[in-house]
This record gives C-alpha cells, sequence and structure tokens, in this order.
C-alpha cells in the first residue's frame, strides 16, 4: 500500500532537478561590470558598439572575463573592481555624451546556466545597497496647469473666429468666459464646446455681465492625471539615465506617486537634485514696451523674472508654449556661424504654435522660463529673427557650449508635467548591505541546522527524511524565487526562515501521527498509509489560514513587506508539495517494498 | 525519543475557568498599557528620518548633539546603535523643515568635523507616507481576520471561527500590549510579524479542532469536554515540537538577525509562546461555552430514519 508508481518518482526526480538547475546561479556569486548603454532612444545597442568597447578595453590591455549583448545594451565584466573602475574611466571617456556608462553586478553563472534562463535572486536595496525614493505627484498643479493652458487656448480660439469677449479668467478649477452680449455668448459657447470636449459648459448672468463657465469634466480630470504621472514616469528615466545607474526602477505606485529605486547610488545628494527638480517650462514673449522696476508691482498682464545673471526682465503672462511640446533639446553648434546652439525638437501641436507665435513676433524677444518649486527663472530670452515651422528651433547667441550643454539638459529634463515632491527616502549603505546578507544567511543556516538535529534525535529515520524533505522546501522555494526573478530583501529572508520553521510542523504531524497509529497497534506499514492519509486534512486546513495573512499583506504592504509576503505564500505552497509528496516518496522508496515490515525507525 | 508519553487525558477543561481568567487579565494588562503608555510607532509610521552613522572610532555622542543644534536640531534624538562606533540619529517629522534633504544636511555638517564618517543607512518617511501605511496596516488585519473566520466557518462551523479568531485577536493584542509596556519600537516589519502570527497561530487552533470533529465521530458516547480534552492532549506532542522548532528558527533570527530583525523575531516569539496557551486554553473553553455539540458535525441519525418510507 506504501508504493508510488514509477512515474510519480520520475515526476518528483524531475521537479528536483529542476529546482537543482534554477537555485544553482546563487550559488556563483556576482562580479563586478560596466554597463553601456544609449542616452537617447534613437541610438541602439548593437554588434558595432559591442566591438567599439572591446577594441577600446583591448588598446588599454584590460580584459574583460565576458563581454556581451544583451536587450540594449553592452556589458563588460571583470574579475575585481580595481579594472572595473578603471574601464568606466576610460569608457566615459572614449564613448562621449551619446551613452551611458554605469557600473553594475553581473552573475558569474555559466553560460549554460545563463541559456536556460536560469539566474539568481535578484538582491533588493537593503541587500545591496542603494536609495529608494517614493515620490508624490502634485495632481492639483498638473490640473491647474492644463486651466491655464486652456485659458489660453481659448482666447485665440475666440480672436480667431472674431468673437468680441471681454476677458477669460480661471478661478480654482472653473474658467469664466465673459462676453458683452449674450449674441456673441452663443456664438462663443458653440465654438468653445465644439473645439474643447473635455469641458461641460454652463450659461450665467452676473449684473449685465454675459459669461459661461467651463469646468473639466470628470473623465477628462482623470485623464490628465493618468498622462501627468505617465509623463513624469518618462522624464524621470530621462533623468536618472543621466545619472548613469545600471538596473534603476521607476514604477508607478497607486494613482499619483512614483517608485524610484537607484541599485548602488550612494551619492544621494546628487540623486535628490536631480529626481527633484520639480522644473516645468514655458515660452512667453518678452514686454518690450516698459522697464522692470526693482520692488515695484509688475504692469498688468505682465510677470517679472530674472535671468540667469540676475537682471530683472518683464514677461507677458500669456503662454506660447509648455514644456510638454518639446520632444527632444541638443547642444550642438550652429552650421553658419559655428556658435554654440541648443536644437529644440517640438511635437506637432507646439509646432504649430510656436509657427504662429513666431510669425506675429518676428523680431522681438522671446523668454524661456523654468520654474522650479513655484519660482521662475529666464533660462535663455533670444530674439526672433524669423517664423520658425516645422518644429525645429535653435537657440544661440552669448553661450558657450558647456552653457549649451546644460540648457539642452534643463530644457528636455526640465519637461515635468507636474511638480512633485520626495516622500520617503531609504539608503542602505553598501557595508550595511552586505551585512544584511550575513546575518539573514546565517540565521537560516543555524536555524535549519538546529531544527535538523533536534527532528533526526526526536525521530530517526523519519527525521532524517523529514529534514531532506525540508532541505527540498528550500531548495524549491529558492528556485521558484529565481525563476519568477522575485527581489529577495532582508524581509523575505527572514521569511524564507520563517517558512522553514512553519514547514516543519507538517512532517511533525505525520511524523505524531504515524507514532499514535502505530501506539494503537496496527501493523507500521498500515500506521504509515494511515499517518499521512489522516495528517494532510490538517496539514491543508493548518496552511490556508497563513496563506490568507500572506495575501492580504501582499495586498496592504509596501515594498519591504510585499516582498516578506511572496516568499511567506511561495514557501506555503513548496511545503505542502515536499512535506507531503517528496517525503512520501521516500518512505516508500525505502519501506514501501518490504512486505513484512516488523519495525520502522521512528523513535 | 519521545517527550510526551500520556496516558490519560489531561482535563483541561475542568481547569476551562482558570485558564480563560488568566488570559482575561493578561489580556486586561495588555489593553491597559497600550491605552497609558501607547505604542512606540517608528518613524515607518510617525514620519521623520533616521540616520545610521558608523565611526571609525568610539563615537562622541554630546560633541554630535552639539554639531546638530548649530543647524538646528536641538532635540533630535542621538543614541548609539548596537556597538559604540554606531550613532542613530532621529528627527521627528514635524521638526523637519528641510524634508528629504535633511540627511544631507546633517551628513556634511558631522563630516566637517570626522571625514572618516560612513553613511550606513538614512530612512526619511513624510508624515502623509505614514498615515497610509497605518490604514493599510488596519485593513490587513480586518481582512485576515474576516477570511480567517470564513475559512473556518465553511471547513467547520461558525463557533469555531468565532473562538479562534477571539483567542488569536488575544494574541494580537498581548503582543501589543508587551511592546508597549517595553517601548519597543512598533515598525513596519513589526507589523508584519503581528500578520503573520495571527495567521500562523489560527493554525494552532485548527490542529486541535480537526482532531475535535474527528474525536465527534469516533468517541460517539462522550461528553464534550471529554471529547476536547483528549483532543488536546493527543496533539500536544505535536503542538510543543511544532512550535519548539519554529521558535528554533525564529530564536535565530533573534540572536543573529541584527537589529532589523530583532523586534521582528521578537513579536513572533511572544506570538508563538501566547498562541500555544491561547489555542489550547482560550479557543477551547470558548467553544465550550458557544455550546459545540455533536449535532454540529454529524446529523443525527434519526433523521435520516425519518426519511425513510
Amino acid at each position: 500500500m506504501n508504493q508510488y508508481p514509477l512515474w510519480k518518482y520520475l515526476l518528483i526526480l524531475a521537479i528536483l532537478v529542476v529546482g537543482m538547475i534554477y537555485t544553482l546561479p546563487n550559488f556563483y556569486g556576482e562580479s563586478p561590470a560596466v554597463q553601456v548603454s544609449p542616452m537617447h532612444a534613437g541610438l541602439k545597442a548593437d554588434n558595432a558598439l559591442l566591438v567599439r568597447v572591446e577594441s577600446i578595453l583591448k588598446a588599454a590591455s584590460l580584459s574583460p572575463e565576458l563581454t556581451e549583448l544583451d536587450g540594449n545594451s553592452v556589458k563588460a565584466r571583470f574579475t575585481d573592481t580595481d579594472s572595473q573602475m578603471k574601464a568606466k574611466d576610460l569608457l566615459v571617456a572614449q564613448l562621449g555624451d551619446d551613452y551611458v556608462v554605469a557600473l553594475n553586478l553581473l552573475p558569474r553563472s555559466p553560460q549554460w546556466l545563463a541559456s536556460l534562463n536560469a539566474l539568481p535572486m535578484y538582491l533588493g536595496l537593503d541587500l545591496r545597497g542603494g536609495v529608494h525614493f517614493l515620490l508624490q505627484v502634485d495632481m492639483k498643479a498638473a490640473l491647474d496647469k492644463s486651466l491655464d493652458a486652456t485659458a489660453s487656448d481659448i482666447r485665440s480660439a475666440l480672436r480667431e473666429q472674431n468673437i468680441a469677449y471681454s476677458g477669460v479668467s480661471r478661478d480654482g478649477d472653473v474658467l469664466s468666459v465673459k462676453f458683452r452680449d449674450a449674441d456673441s455668448r452663443s456664438k462663443g459657447e458653440a465654438e468653445i464646446s465644439q473645439r474643447f470636449t473635455d469641458y461641460a459648459l454652463n450659461d450665467k448672468e452676473e449684473g449685465g455681465v454675459f459669461l459661461f463657465q467651463a469646468t473639466l469634466k470628470p473623465e477628462a480630470v482623470h485623464r490628465i492625471q493618468e498622462s501627468a504621472v505617465q509623463q513624469n514616469l518618462v522624464t524621470l528615466r530621462n533623468r536618472v539615465n543621466e545619472l548613469g545607474v545600471a538596473e534603476p526602477v521607476i514604477q508607478q505606485q497607486g494613482p499619483d506617486r512614483v517608485v524610484v529605486q537607484l541599485p548602488g547610488v550612494q551619492d544621494t545628494a546628487r540623486a535628490k537634485d536631480i529626481l527633484g527638480r520639480t522644473a516645468t517650462l514655458e515660452v512667453r514673449m518678452v514686454d518690450e514696451a516698459n522697464q522692470a522696476v526693482a520692488g515695484a508691482q509688475p504692469p498688468f498682464g505682465d510677470d517679472v523674472f530674472r535671468d540667469r545673471s540676475g537682471k530683472l526682465m518683464l514677461v507677458k503672462k500669456q503662454v506660447i508654449l509648455t514644456g510638454d511640446r518639446i520632444n527632444d533639446a541638443q547642444p550642438g553648434f550652429d552650421s553658419r556661424t559655428n556658435e554654440a546652439a541648443v536644437h529644440i525638437n517640438l511635437d506637432g501641436v507646439g509646432a504649430r504654435q510656436f509657427k504662429d507665435a513666431t510669425r506675429e513676433n518676428v523680431g522681438k524677444r522671446m523668454a524661456i522660463i523654468l520654474f522650479e518649486k513655484g519660482k521662475g527663472e529666464i533660462v535663455t530670452a533670444p530674439v526672433i529673427r524669423e517664423e520658425i515651422g516645422g518644429g525645429r528651433v535653435q537657440i544661440t547667441g552669448s553661450m558657450d557650449a558647456m552653457e549649451a550643454q546644460n540648457t539642452a539638459l534643463l530644457l528636455r529634463a526640465g519637461a515635468l508635467a507636474a511638480p512633485m515632491e520626495i516622500i520617503e527616502e531609504r539608503t542602505v549603505g553598501p557595508s550595511l548591505g552586505a551585512e544584511n546578507i550575513t546575518r539573514g544567511f546565517d540565521s537560516t543556516k543555524i536555524g535549519f541546522i538546529m531544527v535538523a538535529i533536534f527532528m533526526i534525535a526526536y525521530y530517526l529515520m523519519f527525521g532524517v527524511i523529514s529534514v531532506l524533505s525540508l532541505g527540498a522546501n528550500l531548495l524549491l522555494l529558492i528556485a521558484l524565487l529565481s525563476m519568477l526573478q522575485a527581489t529577495l530583501t532582508l524581509p523575505g529572508m527572514a521569511g524564507i526562515a520563517l517558512t522553514l520553521g512553519m514547514a516543519i510542523d507538517a512532517n511533525v504531524l505525520i511524523n505524531e501521527r504515524i507514532r499514535e497509529e502505530l501506539r494503537n497497534g496496527i501493523t507500521p506499514q498500515a500506521a504509515i498509509h494511515a499517518g499521512y492519509d489522516r495528517a494532510f486534512g490538517t496539514i491543508l486546513d493548518s496552511n490556508v489560514t497563513p496563506f490568507i495573512a500572506g495575501i492580504a499583506l501582499f495586498m496592504f504592504g509596501s515594498g519591504p513587506i510585499k516582498g516578506f509576503a511572496v516568499v511567506l505564500c511561495l514557501g506555503i505552497m513548496t511545503s505542502m508539495f515536499s512535506a507531503v509528496l517528496i517525503s512520501r516518496a521516500m518512505v516508500n522508496l525505502i519501506y514501501g517494498r518490504k512486505a513484512r515490515l516488523a519495525k520502522v525507525a521512528i523513535g | 525519543m519521545e517527550f510526551f508519553r500520556i496516558k490519560k487525558d489531561i482535563p483541561f477543561m475542568s481547569y476551562g475557568r482558570y485558564t480563560t481568567s488568566i488570559s482575561l487579565v493578561t489580556f486586561l494588562f495588555a489593553v491597559f498599557f497600550l491605552a497609558t503608555r501607547g505604542l512606540n510607532f517608528g518613524v515607518d509610521f510617525t514620519g521623520g528620518t533616521v540616520i545610521e552613522l558608523h565611526y571609525q572610532q568610539s563615537a562622541d555622542i554630546p560633541k554630535i548633539r552639539a554639531q546638530l543644534a548649530t543647524i538646528n536640531l536641538p532635540d533630535a534624538l542621538v543614541q548609539n546603535f548596537g556597538s559604540s562606533h554606531d550613532v542613530l540619529i532621529q528627527v521627528p517629522a514635524k521638526q523637519n523643515i528641510a524634508g528629504a534633504k535633511l540627511s544631507e544636511q546633517v551628513v556634511d555638517t558631522l563630516r566637517k568635523q570626522d571625514p572618516g564618517l560612513e553613511k550606513r543607512r538614512v530612512e526619511f518617511v513624510g508624515s502623509q507616507v505614514g498615515k497610509d501605511l497605518i490604514d493599510n496596516g488596519e485593513l490587513a488585519l480586518i481582512l485576515v481576520s474576516l477570511g480567517i473566520v470564513g475559512y473556518l466557518w465553511l471547513r467547520f462551523e461558525w463557533k469555531f471561527g468565532l473562538s479562534a479568531i477571539i483567542a488569536n485577536l488575544h494574541d494580537v493584542v498581548i503582543i501589543l500590549g508587551f511592546f508597549a509596556f517595553f517601548q519597543w519600537e512598533f515598525s513596519l516589519s513589526v507589523l508584519a510579524a503581528v500578520l503573520a502570527v495571527l495567521g500562523y497561530s489560527v493554525n494552532e487552533s485548527v490542529v486541535v479542532f480537526d482532531r475535535i470533529r474527528e474525536n465527534f465521530r469516533t468517541m460517539r458516547k462522550a461528553e464534550v469536554s471529554v471529547i476536547i480534552d483528549n483532543a488536546i492532549t493527543r496533539t500536544m506532542s505535536r503542538t510543543i515540537i511544532t512550535h519548539g522548532c519554529t521558535q528554533m528558527m525564529v530564536g535565530a533570527m533573534l540572536f543573529l538577525g541584527g537589529e532589523t530583525l530583532h523586534y521582528f523575531a521578537m513579536a513572533l516569539t511572544i506570538g508563538i509562546l501566547f498562541s500555544i496557551y491561547s489555542s489550547v486554553l482560550v479557543a477551547s473553553p470558548l467553544l465550550m461555552l458557544l455550546g459545540v455539540s455533536r449535532e454540529d458535525f454529524i446529523k443525527p441519525e434519526k433523521n435520516a430514519a425519518e426519511v425513510l418510507p
């Protein structure tokens, strides 16, 4: 009665072999590496880049263990950090600004494992060191910005159609458009409702003033917020690229938050400066009719800002273009004069707006204003020489190459749809990370050894079987975590230790049951059978409740707690499998064949 | 080897009155300390900044305090952490005007005196994050409780679900009571441990309940209290050994896991100890109190007879 069919043994064996293969990469450790990836979407990492990297390294007689093309980057692995640092400096110098050169760690596992997609577990920031940021997107600012842009669009739409209006103003979330008579209001309303479908309009009359109010429809509000977060994600990705981090994580969390994880980054001040730069861009016309006076109220319809040298300048309130219309900005040189220049690429809508604005304002100055934390600064205020169509804009004048590069960076990375604020930071230094690995590993190891000694002393042969199946449980759990490429954190390691401690319960239940059945005087074979049979229901029940807790933790937990919950849930599944099936297979192999079994070693 | 060779069932149910009053008293103590002292919430929940620094030589705490006072942080909590070389600086959210930039200010200021300083860890949590965590923690606690009651109801009977969850929430309150009494820091990982205990210690009750149900079927003539006594006695060996093994693992974390895992393991340890007690000596008397009977599981046989023509 205690025999498994051959296929069952083979299946268990196959699962164990697969588990072994996927656990294996975790034992090879990691080597220092350099990762080269293109800075812009236009460039691709290809074989040519691989050859170039290889020849640069060869010329300096650096011999990497391995160079490979992986996805959109070229990686070179070294045996020591010295040559890694040398290689990085060399590559930064030779490849220039088009590529990001980042330090990284690459698994040392052999090629055949990598080709099976068997990779080591991904270590969390608390184990490898690095920074974790949680950023909050200011949704109200995103809406305000969109409303302001619409107010400006309404003005130009009415002007275009020659509809007389007396004013457009924003009060909170409501845009009020005022007219002198009911007739032009109804004309205006028809025009606006046709063009701006995101808005709900309703009429109002206040003391002889005819006006209608426009409010954003709820679905439009939702869409604006959604796209604000999306755009910020893209902008953050670009900014993080400038930091040169190997495997950054940039993800949306909840409706209005963004997680940024930068493994290996220690210079948190620079990271914060670049991420926290809550800059937005606006292009407006300079008011050249009036002079800015320090301390005085600016004239009606104007704002006053300082430029980079600190000089005051009056700028019209009306916005021609916002930073989100800028697709790209690159430093370069004017093809005729060879002056340093910034080349800007606008999107379709931006190009049209810019063409109209430049046609009407040839010879005048426009200002590109960078808003950082509510304060505006004029980045540059060039003179418009001619109408500029096609969305390709070049800014020149009183800049050196360095300034051109900085301006381009500001224009490019400054295009956040809404300001963001860092609301959580967790930084772990590399030495603490390494210590955490040792601590987590040691406590699991010592705990496992203590349990093993006790189980074998207490249950003899059945103890050995229990410990072996507990080992199989650990193997399968690590294999599963490696396969899923789950992030291992310190709480995750605690989860492994805890599930091992809990998993032994199933074996104890079975062993106690067998002892009890033996005491009741039935034959050993029947006792084994009954023990496994009767304990199964209990094992199932007792595993469901921790599983419920694990799922709740996964749903409501953040970061490290989620890691703990994943390990807990997976561990419960592997422990059911190993405690019931694997240990039974071993018992069957050892005792199942003997037709007349007089005694079993269960203590 | 065998620790428990008990010939006669131990009459646990006749001690029911004493055991429930002991746990009632412990429970009331826990509630009292929770109410008077409250939990010492960590930075995860309250918001604020924690900076862990490592000095090459023994750290001079008063000097660090004086330096922090120069950047307007006279009330920052500065203490040794683990060894004399390690220092932990805590700044509550409301004293922090610089927000996320505070840690750089602090480290830069202290580095002026001591360039060999190593920044080991920084945690900055905005107050809105902390509030979300508390809300989510409460939701998780409610969800786990409902999930467990629902499952036990489905698998056994509502009386079992109810008494198990009362016994286990009593464990949770006692863990929290310990944290309130000793003013240990209540962090996110402690919350995770508390929820894990809730899931884990219910399994203790499940094992006993399973036996009770089985006994209702096999011991047809026995009294309810005899049935429960027998179920507890016969699962006792397993209870002690299982929890002993789990505690070995948790104990390894408690002593070797470092500061981060220490209180996590502490919460688990208290949880494990009290779950042994509560599932045996609280859940089962409660079950009797709720009037569990054979009819809850086995449809009376005469019904079957009546249906026959």
